[in-house]
């Protein structure tokens, strides 16, 4: 996790097409100067940063199902529950599952456990759209390959 | 069993806040009742739910800015309700 670089997943643990399910990993980092501000004497990780990783857990997934066709962009949230607190260092294990692939758009739901505990959870909904130029689509690729996202998974998806 | 225009008229009152008696078959859902993108979303993924397909809106919003079709054609809510019919016509095919 590259809190500074927005990278909020380390990586692709699973993704399974047939189920339209994604699970990934990630660590929450030990030292930020988020943690200096959020907040003094009691460091935690922002919920808004939880939710971006389960929009990015969930990204990835839509990324998948779409073959890598289409860029989603977090258009919606809902049902939004952050759980309990998360601190520096904790290892966090992300899922999500997609419930709806629309044309244009999707919705899927998503979860962070910390240590087998429901910590945070949402239902999102993202636009899809055309990958907005050729350095984008490459910058996705180059990420897709940082976090093992198992690209021969889309030709037999 | 509701009409299609009845489901489609409770989806958009209750996504969106309308009263249900100021949706008519006549509305354009984007003119009339002011529904944006964002919100139109929320009704496409609950009006894919509740007849079991996958409206192409990509598909119509293209023809609309190729000029190849109107906004009326595919958002004027009577002219929704036929193409839903459609697209639930040819599920069952």
């Amino acid at each position: 996790m590259r809190l500074e670089y927005f990278q909020l997943i380390d990586r692709i643990v699973d993704l399974n097409l047939a189920e339209q399910t994604i699970r990934t990993e990630a660590r929450v980092p030990t030292t930020s100067t988020i943690f200096e501000g959020h907040f003094p004497g009691f460091p935690l990780m922002p919920g808004a940063l939880l939710i971006e990783a389960m929009a990015q857990t969930a990204g990835w997934l839509v990324i998948g199902v779409t073959k890598f066709t289409r860029m989603p962009f977090f258009a919606a949230l809902k049902e939004t529950k952050l759980r309990a607190f998360v601190a520096p260092g904790q290892a966090l294990s992300l899922s999500a599952k997609l419930l709806h692939e629309g044309s244009g758009y999707a919705v899927a739901k998503a979860d962070i456990r910390c240590e087998g505990k429901l910590t945070c959870n949402a239902e999102i909904t993202f636009r899809l759209v055309e990958f907005p130029n050729a350095e984008f689509r490459a910058s996705m690729e180059k990420m897709a390959a940082i976090l093992e996202f198992p690209m021969g998974a889309l030709a037999h998806g | 069993m509701p009409s299609t225009f009845d489901t489609v008229a409770n989806i958009i009152s209750e996504t969106c806040d309308i009263p249900r008696e100021t949706i008519k078959p006549e509305s354009h859902a984007i003119n009339d009742l002011g529904i944006d993108s964002l919100d139109f979303l929320d009704i496409a993924f609950a009006i894919d739910k509740a007849f079991g397909i996958k409206m192409p809106l990509e598909q119509w919003t293209q023809e609309v800015n190729d000029g190849k079709a109107t906004t009326e054609q595919y958002f004027q809510l009577n002219n929704l309700c036929t193409r839903i019919d459609e697209l639930v016509a040819a599920k069952g095919a």
